[in-house]
């Protein structure tokens, strides 16, 4: 794309979107090492992604900060506008799936008091991996102005949902069959819903996306069936 | 009709260019320009300097005829009528699409003779209470009447800028005209002043099919509800104001807008 007359400008939107590319990489990353810390009950790396999530919060801070300071200053137009409200938006939902992650990594030293692995759990990494994969592509795509990316993102939240539906069906079984692990699944069918949350985000930011990109909107998505009510 | 003509399409136009090329001497300014202005909206003219928005402006009210050598082709009409025609009487067709300048230029008169002028040289008023009723409203319409009622007699000039171009659109609004065409109205003025004459284009829209040129586009995108984009004496992009400025279809006016324009 071609530069801005005035260059300073291009400096203030580049480090937009070199401070999201950072956010979204420390999302991911999040995600990945609270579904290892789960699965090896590592409760050093799950106080870590908790440590962790307290710069993903100060990025969103900063990106607030110089969105407000170029709308302010700047008064972006078209897609470069479409590019900032994008990018104020993007990172509220960002440090949301930061949080999602961050509740993740606190469920595991509750879970790993048990001396035995519980069975269920080897279900949650795959369906973590698509969540995950969703937000790295969601920001790639907003690296790239990349809409058909974007849409693959939002066309893939069905997978995290279908996951989640088997893995609430998985769960409610082995607690009818095993009674006394009730309360460790609890903590696993919160973190199967933290992951199904994040893959709706990362769609919100895919839909974010093609819109900053193409300057239209997605049509409502038809959601598929869901064992619990939207929240 | 797609959804986007449906938004665009304008019922009745008060003005329509078709295929209207401007030539001075051997140079081309417009290059087959069509567009409809109407009654309902405030028609924004934006681009870069000499990409002939206000050579465009002014086949509007023929004020082109003034230039020697200027020549225009294609067809302009006014409710339907050829404003080029013989038999348009150009100094009528000038009241009924008044224009206001970018540098104020009251008449060295009162305040009241500046608005009285056209309407007694097109005899709209019986006499001096009729012409005091013209001038009131003139006055009030232009936003200006509080601030001068009780110096009528004072010099125009003795005005401040931003009041001076508020009383030249009073005396384009005294004359009854149907559409008022206004060349960069707010560039020798300050903010106040701007947002003053920003506000009296609102409140004056629906009354009159206004046309702004501007070199400001927050200004076009603050006053206007049609925004059409002219480079190099093309149209390149007619649309929704709010389309313009946050979806422009062409590269060119995205370009422009966002101030990548090299």
């Amino acid at each position: 794309m071609a530069e801005h007359t005035i260059k300073a400008f291009d400096e203030e939107i580049d480090r937009l979107r070199g401070l999201i590319a950072e956010m979204g990489g420390r999302a991911e990353a999040a995600i990945e090492n609270a579904m290892l810390a789960l699965q090896r009950q590592d409760k050093v790396l799950a106080a870590e992604v908790v440590e962790g999530d307290k710069r993903i919060d100060a990025i969103e801070a900063e990106v607030e900060k110089l969105v407000i300071q170029v709308i302010a200053l700047r008064a972006p137009m078209a897609n470069d506008l479409r590019d900032v409200i994008a990018a104020l938006k993007i990172v509220s939902v960002v440090e949301r799936i930061g949080d999602y992650a961050k509740n993740i990594a606190k469920r595991v030293p509750l879970i790993a008091t048990n001396t035995r692995i519980l069975e269920p759990i080897s279900l949650l990494p795959s369906m973590g991996q698509v969540a995950g994969e969703m937000v790295h592509d969601a920001l790639n795509a907003f690296a790239a102005r990349d809409a058909d990316l974007a849409l693959a993102v939002v066309e893939r939240d069905t997978v995290v949902d279908d996951f989640y539906n088997s893995v609430f069906r998985t769960l409610v079984t082995f607690m009818v069959e095993n009674p006394k692990t009730i309360s460790e699944c609890a903590h696993l069918l919160f973190i199967a819903k933290n992951i199904e949350r994040i893959g709706d985000h990362a769609t919100n930011v895919a839909e974010m996306v093609y819109y900053a990109a193409t300057g239209q909107t997605l049509p409502e998505r038809e959601r598929g069936a869901d064992m619990q009510p939207e929240n | 009709m797609t959804e986007e003509q449906t938004k665009l399409a304008i019922e009745n136009p008060k003005m329509s260019a078709r295929d209207v090329k401007v030539f001075y001497g051997d140079k081309q300014a417009i290059k087959g320009v069509s567009i409809d202005v109407g009654m309902d909206h405030v028609t924004a003219f934006i681009g870069p300097s000499g990409c002939g928005k206000s050579t465009f402006l002014r086949t509007l009210n023929r004020m082109n005829d003034t230039v020697a050598s200027a020549r225009v082709e294609g067809e302009i009409t006014l409710d339907g009528e050829n404003i080029y025609a013989a038999s348009m009487d150009v100094v009528q067709l000038r009241a009924r699409v008044g224009m206001v300048f970018q540098k104020p230029n009251p008449f060295p008169k009162s305040i009241y003779e500046n608005i009285a002028y056209g309407p007694r040289i097109h005899g709209l008023a019986a006499g001096k209470a009729d012409m005091d009723v013209i001038v009131e409203k003139s006055l009030r319409r232009a936003g200006l009447w509080e601030e001068v009622k009780d110096r009528l007699t004072e010099s125009g000039t003795a005005l401040s800028g931003g009041q001076q171009q508020r009383l030249c659109i009073g005396r384009a609004i005294a004359v009854e005209p149907e559409v008022i065409l206004m060349d960069e109205p707010c560039s020798a003025l300050d903010p106040i002043a701007t947002a003053k004459i920003e506000e009296l284009i609102h409140e004056l829209r629906g009354r009159y099919a206004i046309v702004i040129v501007t070199h400001n586009m927050q200004q076009a995108a603050r006053v206007s509800q049609r925004t059409a984009f002219f480079h190099l004496g093309d149209l390149v992009e007619y649309g929704v104001t709010s389309d313009i400025f946050t979806n422009p279809r062409q590269e060119r006016t995205k370009d422009y807008i966002t101030g990548r324009y090299g």
